[in-house]
């Protein structure tokens, strides 16, 4: 048996869970007061997943640096892997919302896509 | 030159001022913009998160931008970038200056201001010590590191647990600095939750509430910060100093509307919210001046901002197409836990059929009711699991409700912990 603790992120409540995890399966959850963070810390304890946002350099824009994200979410345990990645990447200008940075980021099938225009200077 | 409706600021309340006016019928609007882009603050706020209510999908900042920007080009809507406005005269002159066109004067049917806010600095804050490099307002980090391509520092401890400096927590820990604290004057965050567990705790970086900085050290740059905790009057307790090496403090301790313009003007102002007194119809007290978004109270959530500002461009249309009714005020008053409330006055003549009321609470309740009188009789009795400071809360008037009652002078919008 392992316990584990967390905080709900589903309302401002913001209910400290406490959470019962037995061969990798969520078995109990306490202190919720709803079902929003029974969900929650079932999902979280079993298969943590975030959309990650950082920015590149940028070639001849008229900016320095253009923002990207994960096109999904990608395992939380992939963050450092994909910042990584993304260093010293250098796109050129122009850059337009959607364009495909990165195909499928540290070893996902998820891409990095831009999430700004950025036009030739 | 002449338009109808001239709008101060192309951030998030300007754009969606501009299209909602412009889908009300004006023809003739300018946005004025000091920036060399349009999109206001949501161009560095690279994160996720926008939209929800808007669009019903998570955006980033620029996306969110993108979507209005957009619709300003589609609709033709006219702007002026890197463009600065230095006065606002009563009869609605609005002076400006750029590179292009020199210093010029526009006559204004109506203005909005859309200003937004901006950072509350060091020197708001009486830390002593000497003035190194390394002091920077996280809204600052944010720009150099995701606009600029700048790491401000190495080692950072942040003070203020606003949601820019969560957010900043992240990305200066995703960018290989170490964040080794946040410190909190307040027993509580001013931040989102999503933020504190998905910005500090995913990182283990440690939240110190009732904490504040008493002294940065280094002459140069900062080599250091002292923390101390701080008693239920915010003093620092001695005996409770703690050094943190660091070459950088962020500091996330509050926004301030930009009202210089509306101060010239002469408007009433709000001292709880530093922002203008508005109507209903999000008029200030000079006739034809609007103001929405962050210059009028500072938001959390930009769907609200964009939803303020919907109903200030419709407004200002109204009044330009002289739909726009004088009348009797019923004045809006906060107490017992409310601090504010925007509008602050409604005519019922010029009302929507529901108008939605803004406010912050002053402190965290638990279980405990919001609560609406009109004149001395209850009319609104909400429960709510949890108030916070951080968390801006509305309630929906209606107009019937309002007319249903005779020579109504006075509503209350006031917290009851029972």
């Amino acid at each position: 048996m392992e316990k584990k603790d967390l905080i709900c992120i589903g309302c401002p409540l913001g209910c400290m869970l406490s959470v019962e995890m037995n061969d990798g399966q969520v078995v109990k959850v306490e202190g919720n007061t709803c079902p929003k963070g029974d969900q929650y810390a079932k999902k979280e304890c079993t298969n943590p997943t975030r959309i990650v946002t950082s920015s590149v350099m940028v070639d001849g824009g008229t900016i320095a640096m253009v923002s990207v994200k994960t096109e999904s979410d990608i395992p939380k345990e992939k963050i450092a892997a994909c910042m990584k990645e993304l260093k010293g990447i250098k796109v050129s200008a122009p850059v337009h919302i959607g364009d495909v940075i990165i195909k499928g980021i540290a070893d996902t099938d998820v891409n990095i896509i831009a999430t700004k225009e950025v036009a030739l200077k | 030159m002449k338009y109808d409706i001239v709008i101060v600021g192309g951030g998030p309340a300007g754009l969606a001022a501009a299209t909602s006016a412009k889908e009300n019928g004006i023809d003739r609007i300018l946005i004025l913009e000091r920036d060399h882009e349009l999109g206001g603050i949501l161009n560095q706020c690279i994160h996720n998160g926008f939209g929800l209510h808007t669009f019903k999908e998570e955006l980033t900042g620029p996306e969110y931008a993108e979507r209005f920007i957009e619709k300003i080009k589609a609709l033709n809507i006219e702007y002026k970038l890197n463009t600065m406005v230095l006065d606002i005269s009563k009869d609605k002159k609005v002076t400006a200056l750029n590179k292009e066109d020199g210093l010029f004067e526009i006559e204004a049917g109506s203005i909005i201001l859309a200003m937004g806010c901006r950072e509350r600095s060091r020197g708001a804050l009486n830390i002593p010590g000497y003035r190194p490099a390394g002091v920077y307002s996280a809204g600052t980090a944010q720009r150099f590191v995701n606009i600029e391509g700048y790491m401000p520092g190495k080692e950072v401890v942040i003070l203020g647990s606003g949601d820019i400096g969560l957010i900043m927590a992240r990305r200066m820990t995703l960018e290989g600095a170490k964040v080794k604290v946040v410190a909190e004057l307040m027993p509580y965050s001013g931040g989102l939750k999503r933020n504190i567990v998905q910005c500090l705790d995913d990182f283990g970086i440690p939240l110190k509430l009732s904490h504040t900085v008493t002294k940065i050290h280094g002459k140069e740059r900062v080599t250091g910060v002292t923390l101390a905790q701080v008693d239920e009057n915010r003093k620092p307790i001695e005996g409770t100093e703690e050094y943190y090496s660091c070459d950088t403090l962020l500091l996330s301790v509050g926004l301030i509307p930009e009202n210089e313009l509306t101060n010239n003007l002469d408007v009433k102002m709000v001292p709880v919210t530093s922002g203008p007194e508005v109507n209903e119809s999000l008029e200030t007290s000079m006739e034809g001046v609007f103001a929405c978004g962050n210059v009028l109270h500072v938001h959390d959530l930009v769907d609200y901002v964009t939803e303020e500002a919907v109903a200030a461009g419709k407004n200002a249309a109204k009044y330009i197409h002289g739909e726009y009714k004088k009348g009797t005020y019923i004045e809006l008053v906060g107490c017992d836990g409310v601090r504010y409330t925007v509008p602050k006055y409604i005519n019922p003549d010029n009302m929507e059929d529901v108008v939605t009321v803004r406010f912050r609470v002053g402190d965290v309740y638990k279980d405990s009711y919001v609560s609406v009188s009109f004149d001395e009789k209850e009319v609104i009795h909400r429960k709510k699991r949890v108030l916070a400071p951080g968390e801006m809360e509305d309630v929906k008037l209606k107009k019937e409700d309002i007319l249903a009652q005779s020579d109504l002078k006075k509503i209350t919008i006031r917290i009851k912990e029972d």
